[in-house]
């Protein structure tokens, strides 16, 4: 029988949860921690290694009954939609965990049995196909994201966590309603690549795109249901952030991805124009609000609202650039503004201070801390060489050839995320003020640098020789447009 | 002719971003640390050089990396027009590396292992850009510019130094993420490659003239480092950066990195045939028109020398523009001349600028009168430098110029010829009056004490001042190249 690597991959975070609940002492339950993900990432980097990039078909697929009586199914595979983010999802799975080494100082153990249950969740999500499996973990993932926010977070973390909660649990009512009509209408089946399959009547694939729609647009999340996420990554702790940007905004745009667009290809071409809308004012407005803050990790979640916008323009472009791109943007987006997240949780637990008028003249203070923010705020704000510069383009490129006057907006967006990011930028590490007189500044010492490290290798290797990153993706988007377009679809 | 596949346009740039590393290790013993930069820029000048012969032949030397995306790869190509940049650029880093250890070693600047990595890391990126073989290696290169100049030009971390780097930074990244940005996707769009192309990457497909129109716009103001108006201010912000950055970089490497890119973009992304076609060769002649008289009446009214100076730059740099977008081949070949013409001119009068800034603490022309007497070598080689700017034989100034005027007749557009002849006599007006005020107003009293040359930053302006003169008697070596881009 052949290695079940999907099932493997899933479960080690799951088991390593419930090795933790039986460990002493709260430094062998972080290195125990440590020690799960790094395993779990080893084994989805040997998944990418065998991935093959020559077909669209699920791979490393598994199947086990579940639910017989209802036809559920344990049933996983990765296609190249999906393959990056699991890998994404382990590797900042271990950037997690060292980001919590000594910001969680109180229930310790807790806190990492939490955040490997939502590695375990969120990978399952990545790799489920199996509908009833996908939303069973797709709503789970709520408890331990909940548990993160509301206890180990700041201040209002309690309403920031309800917060969150109500928004994406409403959204996922109309998710689940979206699920049991496409059951009925899809001839009794939770067997996604089944559903895809299926050719539904336009009517009915327009009630369940609207469904779908407000339930990932949550998530990702577009303008006007975006107001969740700044109180959440304010509150949540790094880690918290860290997964929710790196990983949980990228459910809502990977749910166009796995189910509207396949699924519903008519009503996806149909609503396009409006799509394209709906993620240009979150471009610009989440541009124009990131300009306006004084706090440095709501500087960080309001860009994301902006870049994510990018991501669904270049999906809902329906091309080829826009939706390889838009793709390649998610991983990109989930290293960088990872990154970002961990540099302000870094700089908090150094200050106590997210003001960054509190900042100033760092650089002095802390030369590398200064020279890799620096590095990960260009890449943020998609300079040549860095990885999103490349996805940048490919959207763009897309948007463009969907819809110019949308196109303009996102470059209109790319220059707010300029503005907002070398004023943060200019502001926290250059000038004459000087934060290092004010704190008791140190640099980043030797573990931090360990989680800096592979972030800030992906940023330039994706920008500079993203074609092993695109090769995973290329088939199956080309595929995908079949789907949508029933032919091969503009470049 | 075959390109010659070689690895030598890479070295090139790696023996800049070798040299930078080698000034961080060596921070600690200066005098290692500062020989560093001139043995680097012989050793680029010599790898730059040996490609000439190739390339004056009509070939060009090429390198492939890999793919970027498909139609983009990353690879290098030296040929005509990148040579003309790369040797400019290699050959005054020479001077200009002698130059930089005799001004920050008497002004006892702080944070030099800094100045001179980053100094390294400009020439790096500046000879990148030049062997650039599509847009998309170009703009990754024209992008490092921008950041390792940054530090250059705040160096002095004063009130001054910030706002200036401040709006260096400003204008350059707001126009590459706006309307370069822009202008890059639609390109990839419409033509599928960022190949740089003889005869236009964009003259093979078929776009809208709208579109087309609308992308050449945003190449023009997108590469702000061109600085035609109003995308100027940049420049004379700059200036707060210590002398010698200003001399090379801020009247070479950086500024004549945005005019080569709208050279390339004129020749080699949209062709000379696509431009004339959409009319918008007359279009932006008119716009660089502007800019160049524009820019001479601010030099003018400027007292700060090195703000006079920036100026000039910017009503020179749209010589350039203006040479190419003429359409005619003498014209074509003048404007890419002057890329050379006005390196050697300018980075002298930005040494002499530094040489009586060293040598009195001067910075007002107002202040400069009689000076001369005490730094005869630094004014005359500013008087030689200055005709060369105005544009008079023997000099390299007045090859460049006197093609730019035939090129007008030959394009039939009078208009061009008188802005030139206006904007020389602006030159003239500019310029002469500080040579005047050095030699023949008497020196008042009280500034005669201990101002004397500084050999090492006497010797490296006088060479370039020889340079100029040079480079008027013999103009082959440019002209060939010019004429090999033209075809």
């Amino acid at each position: 029988m052949e290695l079940p690597l999907l099932s493997l991959i899933v479960l080690t975070p799951a088991a390593g949860a419930a090795i933790l609940a039986l460990l002493p002492s709260d430094d062998a339950v972080r290195r125990v921690a440590l020690g799960v993900t790094l395993i779990d990432l080893a084994l989805s980097i040997v998944m990418l290694a065998n991935f093959d990039t020559t077909t669209h078909a699920m791979q490393f697929t598994e199947i086990r009954p579940w639910v017989p009586s209802l036809g559920i199914n344990y049933a996983l595979g990765v296609d190249g939609i999906s393959a990056l983010f699991v890998f994404l999802t382990a590797l900042l799975g271990s950037v997690s965990v060292l980001a919590s080494w000594v910001a969680i100082d109180r229930k310790v153990k807790e806190f990492m049995i939490n955040l490997l249950a939502m590695q375990a969740l969120m990978l399952g999500v990545f790799s489920a196909l199996d509908l009833f499996l996908f939303y069973v973990l797709w709503e789970a993932m709520l408890i331990p994201m909940y548990l993160i926010i509301g206890i180990w977070g700041g201040e209002g973390r309690v309403y920031a966590a309800f917060k969150f909660f109500l928004y994406t649990l409403a959204g996922s009512l109309l998710f689940l309603i979206g699920v049991i009509v496409l059951y009925f209408e899809g001839g009794e089946t939770f067997d996604i690549l089944a559903l895809t399959a299926r050719d539904l009547p336009f009517g009915v694939q327009s009630w369940l795109f609207f469904a779908f729609l407000i339930a990932f647009a949550v998530k990702v999340p577009m303008v006007p249901v975006h107001t969740w996420l700044p109180d959440a990554h304010v509150q949540a702790p790094t880690a918290g952030s860290i997964i929710l940007a790196g990983v949980l905004l990228k459910m809502g745009a990977y749910g166009f991805l796995r189910f509207s667009l396949p699924m519903l290809p008519e009503a996806s071409v149909y609503y396009s124009t409006l799509m394209l809308a709906l993620s240009a004012l979150a471009i610009v407005y989440g541009g124009l609000l990131a300009l306006a803050q004084d706090d440095l990790k709501k500087l960080v979640a309001y860009s994301s609202i902006s870049h994510m916008g990018f991501v669904t323009l270049g999906i809902f472009s329906l091309n080829l650039h826009g939706l390889e791109g838009s793709i390649l943007q998610m991983f990109n987006h989930g290293v960088t503004t990872g990154a970002l997240f961990l540099f302000v949780g870094l700089i908090y637990e150094r200050t106590h201070t997210r003001s960054i008028a509190a900042y100033g003249g760092l650089m002095k203070a802390a030369p590398i801390y200064t020279a890799f923010l620096a590095l990960f705020t260009l890449s943020s704000m998609a300079l040549p060489g860095t990885n999103s510069f490349i996805g940048e383009l490919l959207v763009l490129s897309g948007g463009f050839a969907a819809n110019p006057a949308f196109g303009a907006a996102a470059v209109l967006g790319a220059v707010l995320s300029a503005a907002y990011l070398l004023g943060m930028y200019g502001k926290v590490a250059l000038g004459q003020a000087s934060v290092g007189d004010r704190y008791a500044i140190h640099d980043v010492n030797a573990r931090e640098m360990v989680a800096i490290l592979p972030l800030a290798v992906f940023v330039l290797w994706v920008g500079l020789y993203p074609k092993p990153f695109l090769e995973i993706i290329d088939v199956s988007v080309k595929h995908l447009l079949v789907q949508v377009h029933g032919t091969g679809g503009g470049p | 002719m075959d390109p010659v596949v070689s690895i030598r346009p890479l070295i090139a740039i790696a023996i800049a971003g070798l040299a930078a590393l080698f000034v961080l290790l060596l921070h600690k013993h200066e005098k290692l640390r500062d020989l560093v930069s001139p043995v680097a820029a012989v050793l680029m000048f010599a790898i730059v050089a040996s490609m000439a012969p190739t390339v004056l032949s009509g070939g060009s030397v090429e390198l492939r990396l890999f793919e970027i995306l498909p139609g983009v790869d990353f690879a290098f190509r030296a040929d005509a027009l990148g040579m003309v940049f790369a040797t400019v650029s290699s050959l005054l880093w020479i001077v200009a590396a002698i130059y930089s250890i005799g001004y920050m070693r008497h002004l006892r600047e702080h944070a030099q292992t800094r100045f001179y990595a980053c100094f390294a890391l400009s020439l790096a990126a500046a000879v990148g850009g030049a062997f650039a073989a599509n847009l998309f290696t170009l703009v990754i290169f024209y992008e490092v510019l921008s950041l390792v100049t940054y530090p250059l030009v705040y160096h002095h971390e004063d009130e001054e130094g910030w706002l200036g780097g401040r709006k260096y930074i400003v204008y350059l990244m707001g126009a590459s993420k706006s309307v370069l940005l822009a202008a890059l996707a639609l390109t990839y769009q419409i033509a599928g490659s960022l190949d740089f192309v003889a005869g236009g990457l964009l003259a093979r497909v078929e776009a809208p003239a709208a579109l087309l129109t609308v992308v050449y716009f945003c190449y023009l103001f997108g590469f702000a480092k061109a600085a035609v108006m109003p995308m100027h201010a940049w420049l004379p912000a700059a200036m707060v950066a210590p002398t010698p950055v200003s001399a090379l970089l801020h009247a070479v490497a950086v500024v004549k990195m945005g005019v080569f890119c709208v050279l390339r973009v004129v020749f080699h992304v949209f062709g000379v045939g696509l431009v004339g076609e959409l009319g918008l060769g007359i279009a932006t002649a008119y716009l660089v028109s502007f800019t160049i008289l524009m820019a001479s009446v601010y030099a003018l009214t400027r007292d700060d020398l090195k703000a006079r100076l920036a100026y000039s730059t910017v009503s020179q740099l749209s010589y350039v523009v203006l040479g190419a977008v003429l359409l005619s081949p003498v014209a074509m070949v003048g404007g890419i001349v002057h890329i050379a013409a006005h390196a050697f001119s300018k980075i002298t009068l930005f040494f002499c600028a530094g040489s009586i800034y060293c040598a009195s603490g001067k910075r007002n022309i107002s202040d400069m009168a009689g000076i001369g007497r005490r730094l005869p070598w630094t004014m005359g080689a500013f008087f030689v430098a200055s005709l060369s700017m105005i544009g008079l034989p023997p000099t390299a100034g007045f090859v460049s110029k006197w093609y730019l005027a035939q090129g007008s007749v030959e394009a039939g557009e009078m208009a061009f010829l008188t802005v030139l002849l206006i904007s020389s006599v602006l030159n003239a007006a500019y310029f002469l009056p500080v040579s005047y005020a050095a030699f023949f107003e008497a020196e008042p009293e009280e500034s005669r004490a201990a101002v004397r040359e500084i050999p090492m930053v006497t010797i490296p302006l006088v060479a370039t001042a020889i340079l100029s003169v040079l480079m008027g008697i013999f103009p082959d070596y440019f002209l060939t190249l010019a004429s090999g881009v033209v075809g």
